[in-house]
């Protein structure tokens, strides 16, 4: 049905998506390339004219740039081992037949509907609140002195907290992956004597190959622009400052938008390389 | 080895019985088929052997002991399932292995069951294939190659070949009986087609909402049916089961008489009707006549030569020796 005709109504159509999602994306993606070049500092004489690569050299050599660097990668790591194991134990368990299937599934999904500043608030002030926090009462029940989450404990806090926003999603994908798993299988490898351990090595894991390698692609592009739960936990203090928010730092609070642009710069050239792998992987294994 | 018997197994799901209580004794060697509707509890039965599901009363023994309550590996019966169940990030030669591999059998006496497995089933070209690179027939070979390695005292299939084309499954049909009188091994098949039953089995169990309606060799439950299930069942095309007035005449309830039994003639006969649909086999011909005021339809097989047209009448001839007659409960008498 492609004819000639069809075909350019189809593009015709398809424009205003088209140009609305370019401009959306081009006018900062220039904006940001511009002002990465010039030394424009708002509050303290505006636009100071161009200087190259200054930018790019100055938030490279910056002390607070390779930690920043190291806590992006920790973030994603922890936070996609974390999603990823628990994922597929809880997607196996709610494959299982029981009571209150329906029920049981929306509230797993549930916190992924919470917004990450609302999510990070209710950690940072019920659970994690070394006085009225619930893990505090937790703790001192057992006789043990209340931890001090944020301050003590602080990426490991950040990482739990992000982890428990994108546990429901990781499941999601993988309980849906576990479902079109072919009952025949299991039940043809139960009857050629693999116990439950094989099974799910040679069976369940290669079967849920694609869905996790999707699910670490997804992950992988939000976690590095994770920053709502930095900014209302712990600032970026104590090891938590990420590139996202060392970016910030130096458009908000350093006033220095041409060195904030060029952090910005570096991350999308980082998110893309990323990208690229990810993209690479999973086309192979959509290819077998 | 793989003498399987049943005594008074029974299966519910939930508050429904599938199976009522049932016996049955399948001998060593046997090539036994299950066959009825859909529906009729066949698969569920073969799961129950199989370990698949767990019996809800009775006692399942396989070679005399008594495996009811015995995981299904432990059984040493073999599956072969009707989507063939391989597993598809395997190549062939590791899903044949995949059973020897649980078992903890050496790397060299894997490679040699393999071989002669692939030999036997004309597999050797594909080991290093991938299941999704092979066609149905194929496949389903594979399937049959991973059960025969594990060297199982019975067979287990379950509607084996319902997956394939025509052509093939009537290939399939004949290679199952080879293996079968090659490795003289127990095989258990479940079938809905009649033709599979008929052309494959030593021994035919029909069954109907998980009863059996008869045990016995194909030619017995085609000769004798037991009651008017069996007797409509069996055969292709289906026997003419007619009530009344003519069924009173043989001292009947019912009486039934198979296609091929019947001769028609454009000019006598004591019944008499009007040909709907004449389907031309070739070989043989089959007529399907209205207006009898027997049954809505009988079916007539003959010659391929004889030719009537639609809405001919012609004349229909019963060989009175080989009527069937049954009982007001469909029961077979004499």
């Amino acid at each position: 049905m492609a004819t000639q005709h069809s075909r350019s109504v189809a593009r015709f159509m398809l424009a205003p998506a088209v140009i609305l999602l370019l401009g959306w994306m081009l006018v900062p993606l220039t904006a940001t390339l511009i002002f990465s070049f010039k030394k424009y500092l708002p509050l303290r004489g505006g636009d100071l004219g161009w200087v190259g690569f200054d930018n790019y050299v100055r938030f490279v050599s910056s002390s607070a740039f390779w930690p920043s660097v190291m806590a992006t990668l920790t973030i994603i790591g922890s936070v996609l081992v974390i999603t990823i194991i628990l994922g597929i134990v809880l997607a196996l368990l709610l494959d299982q037949p029981m009571w209150g299937q329906g029920i049981v599934r929306i509230l797993v999904i549930a916190p992924f509907f919470v917004m990450p500043t609302v999510s990070a608030l209710v950690w940072k002030n019920m659970f994690m609140d070394p006085i009225n926090g619930i893990l505090a009462h937790l703790w001192k029940f057992f006789g043990a002195a209340p931890v001090e989450w944020l301050t003590q404990a602080s990426m490991q806090s950040i990482v739990m907290i992000v982890s428990w926003q994108w546990l429901p999603f990781a499941t999601l994908i993988l309980l849906t992956s576990v479902q079109s798993l072919d009952r025949e299988q299991l039940e043809a490898a139960e009857m050629d004597g693999a116990p439950w351990i094989s099974r799910f090595w040679h069976l369940i894991l290669p079967h849920l190959a694609r869905a996790i390698t999707i699910v670490l692609l997804i992950q992988t592009i939000f976690l590095l622009s994770v920053f709502a739960e930095i900014f209302v936990t712990t600032g970026g203090a104590f090891g938590t400052k990420t590139l996202t928010y060392l970016i910030f730092q130096r458009v908000l609070e350093s006033q220095n938008i041409g060195l904030g642009s060029a952090g910005g710069v570096y991350a999308i050239i980082l998110a893309n390389i990323v990208a690229i792998f990810l993209m690479r992987a999973v086309g192979k294994n959509l290819d077998s | 080895m793989g003498r399987i018997v049943l005594e008074s197994v029974t299966k519910k799901f939930g508050n429904t019985e599938v199976i009522p209580p049932l016996d049955l004794t399948i001998e060593e060697g046997e090539f036994v088929v299950f066959v009825g509707p859909s529906g009729c509890g066949k698969s569920t039965l073969l799961r129950l052997i199989a370990g698949l599901e767990d019996v809800s009363s009775g006692v399942i023994k396989i070679d005399d002991n008594d495996a009811t309550d015995l995981a299904p590996a432990k059984r040493g019966l073999a599956m072969v399932f009707q989507s063939y169940a391989l597993y598809p990030h395997m190549s062939v030669r590791k899903n044949i292995t995949f059973p020897l591999r649980m078992a903890g059998l050496s790397k060299a006496e894997q490679d040699e069951r393999v071989t002669k497995a692939a030999e036997v089933l004309n597999l050797s070209d594909y080991l290093d294939r991938r299941p999704g690179q092979l066609s149905g027939g194929q496949r389903q070979r594979v399937a049959i190659g991973r059960a025969i390695v594990r060297e199982p005292s019975a067979f287990l299939f379950d509607e084996p070949l319902s997956n394939l084309d025509a052509a093939l499954r009537v290939g399939m049909r004949l290679e199952i009986s080879e293996l079968h009188k090659r490795l003289e091994t127990t095989m258990i098949y479940v079938t809905h087609d009649q033709v599979e039953a008929m052309t494959m089995a030593d021994k035919i169990v029909v069954l109907r909402a998980g009863n059996i309606e008869q045990v016995g060799s194909p030619l017995e439950l085609y000769h004798s049916p037991r009651n008017t299930f069996v007797a409509g069942f069996i055969g292709s095309p289906k026997m003419n089961l007619i009530d009344g007035e003519e069924a009173a005449k043989y001292g009947a309830h019912t009486i039934g008489i198979r296609p091929e039994h019947i001769s028609v003639s454009g000019s006598e006969g004591p019944w008499s009707g009007k040909v709907v649909v004449s389907e031309h086999l070739g070989s043989d011909t089959f007529f399907h006549i209205h207006g009898t005021g027997l049954a809505d339809t009988i079916t007539v097989r003959v010659d391929g030569e004889v030719n009537f047209k639609y809405g001919d009448r012609v004349y229909l001839t019963p060989r009175d020796d080989v009527i069937h007659k049954f009982d007001a409960e469909g029961l077979r008498i004499g």
